[in-house]
């Protein structure tokens, strides 16, 4: 475990070190969370009786999703992964020993935490400023915070477990781009990057609700906002939690498979 | 009409270049097309829930999507070089550039041409002729060419923020990220006439950067919400962003400094 700690350590101080790229992405955030409630403002106004969602709750979730891009957003890829396994650089990784799932694994969380970190705070801060129905407002109930603590680290961790399945994919396909281009576009857009998800119109919503990527970012900025309470939001929760799970035991197995016939391409 | 047949040369070298790797290519068009198809569907849902957005229908909204996402499109398969020039400079490729006998400015742009575009060129085709066809809006021979001033004006402007972001490298050696949100900001947020996000981002949009000169103002004539007819016209008026544009990328080259690599 000790390991783990300390790699994640020098992963995370590294990822703090890019302050310029930081400041860059925060007033890209600025900007984008701007104009996405302005967008979402005229269409409040055109019908806001087809709202799907109170305007409130939906400025936290555009503000929380700008904050926290760095942890949610699936197409957040680390190249170099994927390089060490087609060039076979990933062979002095396996020398190590520690087990490749749970370095790698480690390593994602330290790089995504780092910048978000940076990131964050600004942001959340400058939104909380911002007036009643276009900012951030804080929920006044202890529970609220609890469980959208809870929810955010599931599907941090969910986020993760799905990136890992992509890299490990890898060494059977040896080309990462279809499979990235693939996972990105669908993820984006099953996840409520485009749009929230309560605007998706019934039936399409319901079966997009039980797919894994409504249980990332969609949860816990959901339950923050008090869009999600009470019995859905539980069943949310294990949603996540299985999701989460499945994800984990089919990484590890596609890892555990791989590595038992790994061939190092080049040298 | 040397340079014509120069760029002409190049284009097709390009194109061979790519065509080595077929299987790639094919699946960056299918990625990119994807991708931009994602944003067609968030715009689908929404006008499918809410039906129109400050008086524009969902047709309306899809050909002013579509012009956009095209000018952009146009201006990122020629003036890609100009966007990835930061490596350019820090790798010396354009001392090299600096030695031959042609436009400096010219021959960056031979250096790339980014053809994998042309999987969302051919969706914002679509696009454009589905808004085309079952818009409501009253064709006449000079809406047709307001239209087509539309695309182009929005091209020349985008190239403009292409040059403007190259010409700045040249002082900072670096590209600026945050200089994204006018090209990226304006793809995404572009989908819709910009007077949907309300008076300031107009007016930014106006005297700033003129996006709303070649995107709001002519669309307003275009779907017969604004009479003048002289709001067909502005695109010319946008086109005036290169000239500061050009100016500035001179001022560059004249105090360009080898980064020494």
């Amino acid at each position: 475990m000790k390991k783990y700690a300390s790699f994640f350590r020098i992963r995370f101080i590294h990822g703090l070190q890019y302050r310029t790229a930081a400041v860059s992405g925060m007033i890209t955030q600025f900007i984008w969370g701007i104009m996405e409630i302005l967008l979402f403002r005229a269409f409040y106004q055109a019908s806001p009786e087809s709202f799907p969602m109170t305007f409130q709750a939906l400025s936290n979730y555009v503000w929380l999703q700008q904050a926290f891009l760095a942890l949610y957003l699936i197409w957040f890829w680390e190249s170099q992964l994927f390089d060490s396994i087609t060039n076979g650089d990933v062979a002095y990784e396996l020398c190590r020993p520690v087990r490749l799932y749970n370095m790698w694994f480690v390593r994602g969380m330290a790089v995504r935490l780092s910048k978000a970190v940076l990131r964050c705070i600004p942001v959340l801060l400058f939104a909380w400023l911002l007036p009643a129905p276009y900012g951030l407002t804080l929920p006044a109930d202890f529970r609220t915070w609890f469980f959208t603590l809870l929810s955010m680290t599931l599907a941090f961790l969910l986020v993760i477990a799905f990136g890992m399945i992509v890299y490990m994919s890898v060494f059977y396909t040896i080309s990462s781009q279809g499979i990235k281009l693939l996972a990105s576009s669908v993820s984006e857009f099953l996840g409520g990057a485009v749009i929230p998800l309560p605007f998706l119109p019934d039936g399409i919503r319901e079966i997009v609700n039980v797919l894994p990527f409504a249980s990332a970012q969609n949860v816990p900025f959901r339950i923050f906002g008090g869009d999600l309470t009470g019995r859905e939001m539980y069943i949310s929760l294990l949603l996540q939690c299985f999701w989460f799970i499945t994800f984990l035991l089919i990484g590890r197995a596609m890892e555990q498979r791989a590595l038992k016939r790994v061939v190092i391409q080049g040298g | 009409m040397k340079s014509l047949y120069l760029y002409k040369k190049y284009c097709i070298i390009h194109l061979k270049c790519i065509m080595q790797h077929k299987v790639s290519f094919l699946l960056n068009t299918i990625g990119i097309f994807l991708m931009s198809f994602n944003l067609f569907l968030g715009v689908y849902f929404m006008m499918d829930r809410f039906q129109q957005v400050k008086g524009f229908s969902y047709e309306e909204v899809l050909l002013c999507f579509s012009i956009t996402l095209m000018a952009f499109t146009i201006a990122e398969l020629f003036f890609r070089s100009l966007d990835t020039f930061d490596s350019i400079i820090r790798n010396g490729e354009f001392d090299r550039i600096l030695l031959r006998p042609r436009n400096s400015l010219f021959t960056v742009l031979c250096s790339k041409i980014e053809f994998t575009r042309i999987g969302r060129l051919l969706q914002t085709l679509l696009m454009f002729a589905y808004g085309i066809l079952y818009s409501t809006i009253d064709w006449t021979p000079f809406r047709i060419i307001v239209i087509a001033l539309m695309v182009l004006g929005g091209v020349v402007v985008f190239a403009s923020i292409y040059l403007i972001f190259a010409s700045i490298c040249f002082f900072t050696l670096e590209g600026l990220e945050f200089m994204n949100v006018f090209t990226d900001g304006a793809r995404e947020y572009g989908k819709y006439p910009i007077g949907v996000y309300g008076k300031t981002v107009v007016t930014i949009c106006t005297y700033i950067v003129p996006f709303s000169l070649f995107q709001y103002y002519p669309f307003l004539y275009l779907t017969g919400k604004a009479e003048h007819a002289w709001y067909g016209l502005l695109p010319i008026a946008g086109c005036l962003f290169l000239i500061p544009a050009i100016l500035l990328w001179k001022f560059g080259v004249s105090r360009y400094q080898s980064s020494g690599s």
